[in-house]
């Protein structure tokens, strides 16, 4: 079945080491697009975690009836059949859920992160490891875009949460900043996107650097400097 | 044993194919089986998804049809901004016109075009209008959605409710600042002008047609000018 061991390599992948936004930089298109706030951005990720972790499940089950030369194709068929019936499952019995969601569905269509998951992955691991990767890719891809839209939103618009209402109608944006702040229409738009995302990127990198250097410090010994 | 590996190449290839064929027949008719199955309540939630739509604009104690199925469909027209065909809604209550629900397209927006959806009542009133579809400037000029409209209390949307086309000189027909008397946000002036423009000109495209809207056999493209 699945040890410990593994579901800590691919908590740990997903999450952080295989970022599929900071490091695989893997489904820019519609994160470009949805990350103009905060909840926008986690309702894409929702949406993502469930057609990864179902596409996962099936490549990884049927890995072993598709021969190696024509798996792209049938990776594609198996990826773009079930965007299309969950798309159709959730908004014939949880409409209220796809009415928030659904437009997100076929965004994932143009998210190659899927497609990436099922051939590094799904393709080569039994069903359940794969749908730990699938799911967990997707929180990786959560906190980041929401992380992302958060940005976006505070420094282009002074709220938080704005659109939260459309998901639980008794809560309220968070009006962080003044409500006279002027917003800063840049960080809203694409461009700010790829600024914001950059940023987080260095951040994410200093991380690690700093993360690599304490560990080889103790092991370097000081070396004297001179002419 | 050229042959046979021929014939291995060949089989394979075949092979690859058949399996790659028995593929798409499973997830064909799997897709096919979801289709079939969340038709009819794709089809319930539709109709009632125009239905909220309708009731933004008009209140459904005004009429007692069922006025999804009361339509005639309108080819082009110039006066709405439309370029293809769109449906007329009419409201009727114990079989008296009460209002009509269209769509009208203001396509110079400051994005695009903006679609809008309004109700205007058989005296020539708008009961209502709601955009329904834009590219607007987040942030700047959305408030024309009442959702994205800081002023809560009165949405910038609403002061066209109870105007009419007679109501108004052409002249009133603008945003405050190029003379008229409609408000407007300061810096995203182009939006508003655009979705006055359109309203303005259905207004004026229903007080000319308004006989023939209603008189119209269900289904049938009215007459226009």
């Amino acid at each position: 079945m699945i040890t410990r061991e593994e579901i800590r390599n691919i908590t740990h992948n997903g999450v952080w080491k295989q970022n599929s936004s900071l490091i695989q930089l893997l489904g820019l298109c519609p994160l470009l697009a949805v990350t103009t706030n905060m909840v926008n951005g986690i309702m894409l990720s929702l949406a993502t975690i469930i057609v990864m972790a179902v596409a996962n499940v099936a490549v990884a089950s049927l890995r072993n009836f598709i021969p190696h030369e024509i798996r792209i194709p049938v990776f594609i068929l198996i990826v773009a059949s079930l965007v299309t019936a969950v798309d159709l499952l959730f908004n014939a019995n949880l409409h209220e859920l796809y009415l928030v969601l659904g437009i997100f569905i076929p965004l994932i269509v143009t998210n190659c992160i899927v497609l990436a998951r099922v051939e590094a992955f799904a393709a080569k691991n039994p069903p359940l490891q794969s749908t730990f990767d699938g799911i967990f890719m997707g929180v990786g891809m959560l906190w980041t875009l929401a992380l992302l839209g958060a940005l976006r939103e505070l420094i282009g618009a002074g709220t938080l949460f704005s659109g939260i209402d459309m998901v639980f109608p008794s809560l309220q944006p968070l009006q962080v900043l003044p409500a006279d702040y002027p917003g800063f229409l840049l960080a809203i738009l694409p461009p700010g996107a790829f600024i914001l995302l950059g940023c987080m990127i260095a951040w994410k990198n200093w991380v690690e650097a700093r993360a690599a250097k304490r560990q080889q410090q103790p092991a370097i010994e000081p070396v004297a400097t001179g002419n | 044993m050229i042959k046979k590996k021929a014939s291995t190449t060949a089989g394979m290839a075949l092979r690859t194919a058949i399996i790659l064929f028995v593929f798409v027949i499973i997830f064909t008719t799997l897709l096919a089986g979801v289709y079939l199955w969340t038709k009819p309540a794709l089809e319930a939630s539709a109709t009632e998804e125009k239905m909220k739509l309708v009731d933004e604009v008009l209140p459904r104690t005004d009429y007692d049809n069922d006025l999804l199925k009361d339509t005639i469909s309108l080819p082009a027209t110039p006066a709405l901004g439309t370029d293809d065909t769109t449906l007329v809604y009419r409201a009727r209550k114990n079989g008296q016109p009460q209002a009509l629900v269209f769509e009208a397209v203001a396509p110079d927006g400051y994005a695009g075009r903006i679609r809008l959806i309004l109700a205007i009542r058989s005296d020539g009133t708008l009961a209502g209008v709601r955009v329904t579809q834009h590219k607007e400037t987040p942030g700047l000029g959305d408030y024309i959605e009442p959702k994205k409209d800081k002023n809560k209390a009165r949405p910038w949307i609403t002061q066209f409710n109870g105007l009419s086309y007679a109501a108004l000189t052409d002249k009133e027909w603008k945003v405050k600042k190029d003379g008229g008397r409609f408000d407007s946000v300061a810096g995203a002036t182009v939006t508003p002008r655009a979705v006055i423009k359109a309203i303005h000109k259905a207004t004026k495209f229903v007080a000319e047609n308004q006989t023939q809207l209603y008189a119209s056999p269900t289904g049938e493209g009215a007459p226009t000018r």
